[in-house]
């Protein structure tokens, strides 16, 4: 039941503010996906919101001491403790009596998938009220490019190096989060930028725990031109690599399908990371993305 | 009014009388009933707080960074390896000046499993930047929590206040519990000046470069500092309201003594009737009861301990390759002294091991026979 078109989300031009919350002048690598996917975020959400950040890129990027790029309260807390913070944040929202504030925590993908899965988890089986959001780099960028549980396999970094490429291929975390029976999970990624705008203008109607994994492009991790990240990007889409969907109360919705005909193997050739990548695991990582494209269009009603 | 309540009990009575409004906390024996009663009565509407059910401690405390940087007064409790699973959280909170209270049972660090008093697990979090209060009583662990916040809140930096495991959590005494309007006129509400606020974005706990962290470091020396200052005048208030005084030290008999017994926690208890003891039989002991311990109180222990012939420092906690790390701290304080008195290190009662009237008498006798303290700790009761 393949589609071959792509339903694009239509914004009219009077719903997307022109109001920036994420400042120009942030020390993100040219290309980076992490600051575009929160610009785009904080668009969605609107003042009215506080970011949590654990140890990550964004730690970096938002700026040193005493600067800042963004217009809503920020708050850094230790690595493994996005969710944990993010809930306390909400108790405390509560008290105060300001229910309608979303509370964001925005982590990488060690800070998700690694370090951070026990916090989030345990957030998420509270279901406390918060919004948690993956920006996946699929390696530990800020740290220069070591592996995590997010790093898909034949993918080179400094911790699996030279030929030595990653064996395992990347944890399933939306599987994770959607088994905590969660209201709301959805992918997105910085390719569809219509699309991230509407998942987190849509969450703020949403009580309990939200989860958004983006894949967001790291020119110097995936050893991409910087000019290259958002095209690289879609291309993992378009090979269901990264399908975008969402998941409301089970209910799953796909939100972009695949225009055109890109497979597995266009998608790693693009990206030097994947220089070594074997014939066998490129095979094995279509077979996976054709098997999980299967059982993702089979949800669907 | 006055209640039969165990140490764990007058905890949750002092998080309620200083209407706490967001709890985290984690179960771990022996600081179990403290979670228990203050679910108790988070559900059954006594408390308006809420109280989070986290995974571990570590996200209890990381919560708490939430709901502190908020500007909510935000409490937990916890012991042992549960401290320790906290421990880069409770740098963090330090760091970023939040003025949350926990209170810590002291019980032994595993590995090789022991649930009972150690003051080990408080002692490796000495360089967090938490204030440290030792306690005797459950009646000085209701009270110090409310004088916890209050230093708290002032000085913008957390405290813990620490006690026995069993010996104070699960031992019941007479405790005089507060009227809730008595302490609402000791400690008014939480009102920090930067908190996380829609109207006014800040960015809080971000990158420090090395031209700003130095002095980020200091002012959180000079703010554990600034709370010996004010203490005084914690203390003066809280007796004037509530008739009990909680000195910074407590000094018993050590007017003219010339054996200073040092000790915090239970084991304060027990010296205080073994110097009234051996002060019948004429000898001149008498006890320094350690209650802050961060910041230092460097000046009162030079001025209690400094003419003293003999100052005996027992150690419920063990620095493995050291000794006992009050002997340690109090030697260093003496050090600069001309006169400075002799030290004679002591461990003892580690991982709940009784420490009777008995021990002390032998302890404090072994002092007055010898001549040389020789630096090396004794260990007190070491089966051989």
């Amino acid at each position: 039941m393949e589609r071959t078109t792509q339903r694009m989300i239509e914004i009219p031009r009077d719903v997307m503010t022109d109001e920036e919350l994420w400042q120009p002048g942030v020390l993100s690598c040219q290309g980076c996906g992490a600051s575009l996917a929160l610009k785009l975020a904080l668009k969605g959400l609107g003042r009215r919101t506080v970011v949590v950040v654990p140890a990550c890129c964004m730690s970096i990027i938002a700026g040193p001491y005493p600067y800042s790029a963004s217009q809503v309260p920020f708050l850094h807390v230790p690595f493994e403790t996005a969710a944990a913070g993010a809930s306390g944040v909400r108790a405390a929202l509560d008290i105060r009596g300001e229910e309608d504030v979303v509370v964001m925590a925005w982590a990488g993908d060690g800070g998700t998938f690694d370090i951070g899965l026990q916090a989030l988890s345990g957030a998420a089986e509270r279901n406390d009220d918060i919004l948690y959001v993956c920006y996946d780099n699929e390696a530990y960028m800020n740290t220069g490019i070591q592996r995590s549980g997010a790093t898909p396999a034949g993918a080179w970094t400094t911790t699996t190096p030279g030929e030595a490429v990653k064996e395992e291929p990347k944890k399933d975390i939306e599987k994770i989060m959607l088994s905590h029976g969660i209201p709301y999970m959805a992918t997105a990624s910085v390719a569809y930028p219509a699309d991230i705008y509407t998942k987190f203008r849509k969450i703020r109607s949403i009580k309990g725990t939200k989860f958004i994994h983006i894949l967001s492009p790291c020119p110097p991790g995936w050893q991409i031109d910087s000019a290259d990240s958002i095209r690289v990007s879609r291309m993992a889409t378009q090979a269901k690599v990264f399908p975008i969907y969402e998941v409301e109360d089970g209910r799953y919705t796909i939100n972009v399908y695949p225009e055109r005909e890109v497979t597995v193997k266009d998608y790693v050739k693009a990206q030097g990371r994947f220089r070594y990548i074997t014939d066998d695991v490129v095979n094995a990582a279509q077979e996976l993305a054709d098997r999980k494209w299967e059982e993702l269009t089979g949800m669907v009603e | 009014m006055r209640q039969l309540l165990k140490g764990n009990y007058a905890v949750a009575e002092g998080a309620k009388l200083c209407r706490v409004k967001v709890i985290s906390a984690y179960p771990i024996t022996p600081q179990t009933t403290i979670v228990e009663r203050l679910s108790e009565i988070c559900a059954n509407g006594e408390l308006d707080a809420k109280f989070i059910k986290v995974e571990s401690e570590h996200s209890a405390m990381a919560t708490l960074v939430g709901a502190s940087s908020a500007g909510i007064r935000a409490f937990t409790a916890t012991s042992s390896n549960g401290l320790l699973l906290m421990h880069e959280v409770l740098h963090w909170v330090a760091g970023a000046r939040l003025p949350i209270v926990m209170s810590n049972v002291n019980r032994a660090v595993s590995g090789g499993w022991n649930i009972w008093a150690d003051q080990t697990d408080s002692i490796s979090q000495r360089d967090t930047g938490w204030l440290q209060i030792y306690c005797e009583s459950s009646q000085e662990v209701l009270d110090s929590v409310i004088m916890a916040y209050r230093l708290a809140e002032k000085i913008m930096m957390p405290v813990m206040l620490t006690y026995d495991a069993f010996f104070l959590s699960h031992t019941t005494e007479v405790v005089d519990v507060p009227d809730i309007e008595r302490v609402d006129e000791f400690l008014p509400p939480f009102q920090p000046e930067y908190k996380l606020d829609i109207d006014n974005p800040r960015m809080f706990g971000g990158l420090i470069s090395p031209d700003y962290f130095y002095e980020h470091r200091y002012t959180i020396h000079k703010a554990s500092l600034e709370a010996l200052e004010y203490y005084p005048e914690v203390c003066r208030e809280f007796r004037d309201i509530f008739g009990r005084e909680y000195d910074i030290t407590e000094e018993y008999r050590t007017d003219d003594a010339e054996v200073v017994v040092v000790t915090a926690g239970t084991i304060t208890s027990v010296v205080r009737i073994t110097v009234d003891k051996m002060r019948e039989a004429g000898k001149k002991i008498g006890l320094m009861k350690l209650r802050v311990f961060r910041p230092v109180p460097i000046d009162r222990w030079r001025n209690v301990l400094g003419n003293v012939a003999k100052v005996v420092v027992i150690d419920r906690n063990l620095s493995p390759g050291l000794g006992g790390v009050f002997a340690d701290e109090i030697q260093s304080a003496l050090y600069p002294l001309e006169n400075r008195p002799s030290i004679y290190p002591v461990v003892a009662g580690l991982g709940g091991r009784d420490v009777t009237p008995a021990d002390i008498e032998g302890i404090i006798n072994h002092a007055l026979s010898s001549d040389d303290p020789a630096g090396a700790p004794l260990f007190w009761g070491l089966k051989q």
